[in-house]
C-alpha cells in the first residue's frame, strides 16, 4: 500500500471508531468513558486528515487549498479501483 | 444538511468483475432489505421521535446507510467494470443491461425496481423503532445469502463488514425502544403515541 493509501486508511479507522462511538453515545449520552474517547479519536482524526489535505488533496471541497486548480475533482474517486 | 467525504466508508477492491454476483448483490441496493431502503426509512421516521436520544440515532444510522449504499455501488461498479459481451450474455447479466448497459440503477435481484413500499414511516414511535429492528434482521439474513452464493474473498470481506454493521444497529435500536419505553407507562405502552399525543407519557 502506498502512503497516501496508508493514510486514508488511518483516517476510516478513526472514522470507524467515531461512528461506533456517536451511535453508542446516542442511546448512552452520559457515559463519560466513551465520551472522553470520542474526543481522543476525534483529535487523531482531527491531524491525520490535516496532514492528507497538505499532502494529498481534499476529502471535501472546503479542504480544497490548491490556488491554481480546483484539486475537488481530481480522480480516482472513492468506487474506482485504485 | 450533509456533506459528502471522498472516501468509501470501508475499502472495496474487487480484482475480478462477475456479473453474475452484480445480479444477486443489487438486492442490497435497490431491494426490499437494501441499504436506500434503510436509509429512507430511518431518515424519514426521525420527524415522528420525541426523544433526543432516538432523533439523533436515527440521523446518524440514517446517515450510515448512505455511506453502505455507496458500497454497495462501489462493488457492483467494480463487478461490471470491463466485462465482455461473452460474460454479459452468458451470466444472465443481459436482462440488467438491455436497461441500463452497466450504469447503476436500484433494482431488487429479481428486476423490480426500488420502490418506497418497502418500508414504513408510521408516526408512532414504538412502531418504527420495531420496524427499524426487523430491517437490521432482514438485511443482516441477506447478507447472510449473499456470503453463501459468493466465493471471491474481495466480495465477501466488504460484505462481511456490512452484515456486522446490521447487528450493530439492531443493538442500538433495541437500547432506543428501551429508552422509549422508559418514558411511557410500563402498565400499557400503547395507552397514548408519544409522536402524536400531547402529554403522553409524561406524568
Amino acid at each position: 500500500m502506498n502512503e497516501k493509501n496508508m493514510l486514508l486508511s488511518m483516517i476510516k479507522k478513526y472514522d470507524f471508531t467515531l461512528k461506533e462511538l456517536n451511535l453508542y453515545l446516542d442511546t448512552h449520552p452520559n457515559c463519560r468513558r466513551a465520551l472522553s474517547m470520542f474526543r481522543k479519536y476525534r483529535e487523531l482524526r482531527r491531524d491525520a486528515v490535516q496532514e492528507y489535505n497538505k499532502r494529498f488533496g481534499p476529502l471535501t471541497p472546503e479542504q480544497v487549498t490548491d490556488t491554481q486548480s480546483w484539486t475537488w475533482v481530481e480522480d480516482p474517486w472513492p468506487w474506482e479501483r485504485r | 444538511m450533509w456533506q459528502y467525504e471522498k472516501k468509501l466508508q470501508y475499502p472495496v477492491k474487487i480484482k475480478t468483475p462477475n456479473a453474475k454476483l452484480a445480479k444477486i448483490i443489487i438486492s442490497q441496493l435497490g431491494g426490499p432489505d437494501g441499504e436506500l431502503a434503510a436509509s429512507l426509512r430511518y431518515l424519514n421516521q426521525r420527524y415522528a421521535m420525541p426523544y433526543g436520544e432516538v432523533k439523533g440515532l436515527l440521523t446518524d444510522i440514517g446517515t450510515e446507510e448512505l455511506a453502505h449504499f455507496e458500497m454497495i455501488s462501489a462493488i457492483l461498479y467494480q463487478l461490471t467494470k470491463d466485462l465482455s459481451m461473452e460474460e454479459i450474455k452468458a451470466s444472465g447479466f443481459d436482462t440488467y443491461f438491455v436497461d441500463h448497459t452497466t450504469g447503476i440503477y436500484p433494482v431488487a435481484a429479481s428486476g423490480t425496481p426500488f420502490t418506497a413500499a418497502y418500508f414504513q414511516s408510521k408516526g408512532d414511535i414504538l412502531t418504527d423503532l420495531q420496524e427499524d429492528l426487523a430491517a437490521e434482521q432482514k438485511a443482516r439474513t441477506t447478507y447472510d445469502n449473499i456470503l453463501r452464493l459468493a466465493d471471491d474473498p474481495d466480495v465477501r470481506d466488504p460484505i462481511r463488514f456490512l452484515r456486522e454493521r446490521e447487528i450493530v444497529h439492531y443493538q442500538r435500536f433495541g437500547e432506543a425502544l428501551r429508552i422509549a419505553q422508559d418514558k411511557l407507562d410500563s402498565r400499557n405502552f400503547y395507552a397514548c403515541n408519544p409522536s402524536f399525543d400531547k402529554n403522553c407519557g409524561r406524568k
